[in-house]
């Protein structure tokens, strides 16, 4: 494509030579985020939260330069003179019973909300161009929205910048929750970044680690905000954010322990030079009302208390911008410990491998008196190849019980007894002691309906359907065109001709 | 009885024969055109024929030249004759289905007094100044100044001079035959500064067969309603260079005059950006003579495609975007520099890549190193990158260097750096272009329909057809007719439609039903249907047959 030319430069007589406007403040400022939060499930959630900001009224200025702020999402605002935008991709459901309320809100899927300004004539035709723009910008089905599932919300979606008036007309809201989120979502994203992935927290993000996990959400927001306290101007800020939590019980083997390394399978090495604070925090408040204790490796230089979300908590600090956060290691690799391990249960769990393994799940539990122990597994209905019905496929499958082997600690204290002499029906499983029976308890088989498809309906409605008419329009037409008369009776037939060739041969007279 | 029976018999046969007919007919006369109602595709009515005839079109450009004799231009006895006109028509001469004419119609007439007085000043820019003033020319007009032979409006040696806006002086002659040769001066000045074979034939490059020059003239950016103008700076290594610019003066200065001289030609949007961390594909090759690096001019092809992934360019809109690059090289890799395709440094540390943009490498003053800690602050001389983008920006729009005829003095451009002319030479040959590419779709979108028969023609799409067509024609009228100015803007009109009808999303909703899926719907029905009417009209036919030959045995 590219040819190198040896320019012929002109002598152009170009107008003065040009001072400098010297030594001019930065007009935007990127600060980067990243909040580690040990859930009480057990499971780690990360949140990214990248947040740039930039001292210029887009819509008023013919030419932009852009910096730190993208060029792709600066000139949407301007072109489709937008106020507010809310962009977000989530793959799984936060599941606040057991991680409790999250940081950042997204539904599953993709969502899309945008306020336009007021001087927008159209809302309809730019939200339409808008959607489609961003699909192509974030790589998503985006495209995909259109007024069937645009809604106007007017009391739920207030803008959450700066803002006037909230005229309803100019919101739109949309959600497609079927999109899927993957890797040519998140790098679109990544590439909004001033940093790239090439360096501050940015180079957690790697794909493969990213969507390992039981939740992932990514979003875009941007919205006006005021420049200083009095709001004589306003800027335009766009915050970029990532939530994911990773299953860390599962793949820890059962420990709650978890460092950086383990997570994303990077460690930091350096902060982003253009960023104006980078800094990682670590959840260390002491939830648990038992006496566990955590410790985090290498240990803070500060930490921050506040109340977040209705209960106090404590994190500890880690600058990146710091020197010497970085420096002493070449690399940070923050790494979180509990002091004392969690029950000691055990648990193993195999998953299962479609048509080769069953899924295997164990678990030994410590029971309290008097409580009610539940074991729920979530499955989900699945179609199966079309040759692996069963005969009477409606009748549904079956899924086999469940074990639950006990050691019951014995009423009364009874001696031991010889084995060899005891009766039969009492001495299958052997018991150590007298103090304890053994039991174990089978449950029900479940039966499960599975979807059953119709295999050949479309062919077999065509070919009833034309079959019936060309059953009906066959005797309708026989009996409109035939003509019917009453045949005189034949005697014989072929067996008369029959008989006659036989007489011929004879010689006999015919019949 | 037996004859009543016959008798009631034939009145059965008849009855049976009409009730087949009556069946036939009704599925003739209400069933197949209600299937073929209910199941053809609606194809709005196209003007085919039109659309044909515009491949053999023949474009007429016509150039109106004025031109104005001085007092002793011409001997006294020729000037009697003016005004009168002339017209000097030519073929040109491109493998291109359309032919192409060109006329200077040259409009003879003597000077007026306020022109004899610039004319006679000192030099042509004073002239230049004072013939400026009272009227201004059309798009795509010259005017032609004939002066006195010994006129010492231009240096002794120089036989024309061509001006920054439509304006030429050329020298005169006392000659039996004045006409005849200064005729033949001014066409060759009026040539430079309109239109010429390489004018037309880069703009047509899209259209011509290949030829060796193809590559050179398919530099230019395409046609477009709009122009998208990108500066990015890339500096790749954030933690050892501070880069500033001033791109924001830079653009308000050099850039936007520039912008403001062409924008008869479309709209123009100008944005930059920097982005950091961004890459160039290729390592250089490091050489320890000099102590610097070089990117050989075979590696230049991979340089751009990684960076362009981080552009971002055209989110918002649909027009071509043209990228200047200045890239900052990291300090691993610096100083960088260029290397043509004889190993020696190209003097711009610039190159450029056709109907793409342009990548020039600013190196960074090494003293600056010495003197402070990383990073370093580098304040970037946007003089000399914008004399380079400039520069590059003249060549992705297609404004060539003209040909210029053996003595003959050309003005320096104006301080935007495009003289009036060169605009003018620039809309004859967008005009041209926009007029080959609207033909070229409309006649592959009348070549789709014809192929294929699935295709819905929509109103909207029709009429979209429609308005090219007549636009196509218009701009033929008013090029032939010299209005440069509405011819271009009818042109583009033409091109805006015919794309609109060729990409519009309806014309793909049915494209896919194939015969075997139709056939395998229709023939249940059908074929039980069909097979009786069918045996019973072959019976009727063959009884009536037989009918009408027993008569003639009997005979």
């Amino acid at each position: 494509m590219a040819a190198a030319m040896p320019l012929a430069l002109f002598v152009l007589q170009l107008l003065g030579p040009g001072g400098w406007c010297l030594a001019e403040p930065q007009r935007d400022s990127l600060r980067e985020e990243l909040v580690i939060t040990p859930l009480p499930s057990g499971d780690v959630a990360a949140t990214f939260q990248f947040r740039t900001r930039w001292d210029s009224e887009l819509q008023r200025e013919g030419v932009s330069h852009y910096r730190l702020f993208p060029k792709a999402l600066g000139q949407l605002i301007s072109k489709y003179s937008l106020r507010e935008l809310h962009l977000s991709f989530t793959q799984g459901f936060w599941r606040t019973r057991y991680w409790g309320p999250p940081f950042l809100q997204a539904p599953s899927g993709a969502e899309l909300w945008v306020w336009f300004q007021d001087t927008v004539t159209n809302v309809d035709k730019s939200w339409k161009e808008l959607s489609n723009v961003l699909s192509g910008i974030f790589c998503a089905s985006l495209n995909f929205i259109d007024s069937t599932n645009t809604v106007t919300p007017t009391a739920s979606f207030k803008p959450l910048g700066l803002a006037n008036d909230t005229d309803h007309y100019f919101l739109r809201y949309a959600v497609l929750p079927r999109e899927v989120v993957c890797t040519e979502n998140l790098t679109p994203w990544k590439k909004l970044l001033p940093c790239s992935s090439k360096a501050g927290l940015s180079v957690l993000l790697k794909a493969d680690r990213l969507f390992h996990t039981s939740y992932h959400s990514q979003a875009v927001h941007i919205r006006p905000v005021c420049r200083n306290a009095r709001c004589t101007s306003i800027s335009w800020e766009l915050r970029q954010t990532l939530s994911v939590v990773f299953d860390a019980f599962i793949t820890g083997q059962g420990k709650k322990d978890w460092s950086l390394f383990r997570m994303f399978s990077r460690t930091l090495t350096e902060p982003c030079p253009l960023a104006s604070e980078s800094r990682v925090y670590v959840d260390i408040t002491n939830y648990n009302q038992d006496n566990e204790t955590l410790e985090v490796n290498p240990p803070p230089t500060t930490t921050y208390q506040d109340v977040i979300l209705g209960t106090r908590k404590t994190y500890a600090i880690y600058d990146l911008l710091d020197t010497a956060t970085i420096n002493n290691s070449r690399n940070l690799n923050i790494q979180l410990k509990w002091k004392r391990p969690a029950e000691n249960g055990y648990i193993h769990y195999q998953p299962a491998q479609d048509r080769l393994q069953p899924h295997l799940l164990e678990m030994l539990i410590q029971l309290p008196a008097n409580s009610v122990t539940k074991v729920s597994i979530q499955f989900e209905r699945a179609l199966l190849k079309w040759t692996e019905y069963t005969p009477d496929p409606n009748h549904g499958f079956y899924v086999s019980p469940s074990v639950l082997s006990a050691l019951v600690p014995s009423m009364v204290a009874a001696k031991p007894v010889d084995w060899e002499e005891s009766p039969l029906f009492n001495s299958l499983f052997p018991v150590s002691d007298g103090s304890n029976y053994f039991v174990r308890l089978y449950t029900e088989p479940l039966l499960v309906n599975l979807p059953t498809p119709d295999f050949s309906m479309p062919y077999n409605v065509i070919c009833l359907t034309c079959t019936v008419v060309a059953v009906c329009y066959g005797s309708f037409y026989n009996l409109l065109t035939r003509t019917f008369h009453i045949e005189e009776p034949r005697t014989g037939g072929l067996a008369k001709r029959l008989a006659n060739l036989i007489r011929r041969i004879r010689g006999v007279p015919l019949l | 009885m037996a004859a009543a029976g016959a008798a009631a018999t034939d009145l059965e046969v008849v009855r049976g024969k009409r009730a087949a007919l009556f069946f036939a007919a009704v599925a003739i006369v209400l069933g197949l055109p209600l299937w073929w109602k209910t199941t053809e595709t609606y194809r709005a009515s196209l003007p085919y024929s039109q659309i044909s005839g515009l491949n053999a079109l023949q474009l007429r450009l016509m150039v109106p030249v004025t031109v104005v004799f001085t007092r002793e231009s011409v001997p006294l006895d020729d000037q009697e004759k003016l005004p009168f006109t002339v017209v000097h028509e030519r073929e040109i001469p491109l493998k291109y289905k359309m032919k192409i004419k060109c006329r200077f119609q040259k409009a003879y007439r003597r000077a007026l007094d306020y022109e004899e007085e610039a004319l006679s000043s000192g030099s042509a820019q004073e002239a230049e100044a004072m013939l400026d003033e009272p009227q201004e020319q059309a798009e795509g007009s010259l005017t032609v100044y004939v002066i006195s032979e010994h006129s010492s409006l231009l240096p002794q040696d120089m036989m024309s001079y061509i001006g920054p806006k439509r304006t030429a002086v050329v020298r005169g002659i006392m000659h039996r035959e004045a006409f005849n040769i200064i005729g033949r001066r001014i066409i060759q000045v009026a040539q430079a500064m309109s239109l010429t074979e390489d004018v037309l034939a880069a703009a047509l490059a899209d259209h011509l067969p290949e030829d060796k020059w193809s590559a050179e003239k398919r530099r230019p950016l395409k046609s477009s309603l709009g122009y998208e103008i990108t500066f990015s700076l890339l500096n790749p290594d954030p933690k050892s260079h501070d880069v500033h610019w001033d791109i924001e003066g830079a653009v308000r200065r050099y850039v936007q005059p520039f912008l403001n001289a062409l924008s008869a030609a479309g709209n123009f949007s100008v944005d930059s950006q920097i982005l950091y961390y961004a890459m160039l594909g290729v390592n250089p090759r490091f050489d320890s003579a000099s102590s610097s690096y070089y990117l050989d001019m075979h590696n230049l092809p991979h340089v751009i495609n990684p960076v362009e992934s981080r552009l971002g360019s055209s989110a918002a809109s649909l027009y071509p975007v043209l990228n200047f690059l200045l890239y900052v090289p990291e300090l691993a890799h610096s100083p960088l520099y260029i290397q043509d395709k004889d190993g020696a440094p190209v003097a711009t540390n610039a190159f450029h890549s056709p109907r793409w943009g342009g990548i020039m490498v600013y190196n960074v003053d090494s003293k600056a190193y010495n003197a402070s800690a990383l990073p370093v602050r580098v304040e970037v001389d946007m003089v000399r990158v914008m004399e380079v983008f400039l520069a590059q920006l003249r060549l992705l729009f297609g404004i060539a260097q003209p040909q210029v005829p053996p003595k003959c003095l050309l003005s320096g451009p104006k301080s935007e750096g495009l003289t009036t002319w060169e605009l003018d030479r620039l809309l004859w040959a967008r005009s041209v272009e926009n007029l080959a590419t609207a033909t070229t779709t409309l006649t592959s979108l009348a070549q789709l329909l014809g192929k294929i028969s699935n295709i819905v023609i929509k109103d909207n799409v029709a009429s979209e057809v429609y308005r090219a067509v007549a636009a196509i024609q218009k701009s033929a009228e008013e090029l032939a007719s010299g209005h440069l100015a509405s011819a271009f803007v009818a042109s583009q009109e033409a091109v805006t439609s015919s794309e609109c009808a060729f990409f519009d999303p309806s014309l793909l909703h049915l494209l896919y039903f194939p015969d075997d899926q139709k056939f395998a719907i229709y023939i249940p029905l059908f074929l039980p249907m069909a097979v009786p009417i069918l045996l019973s009209l072959v019976k009727i036919f063959l009884e009536t047959r037989k009918s009408w030959k027993k008569p003639e045995k009997t005979d």
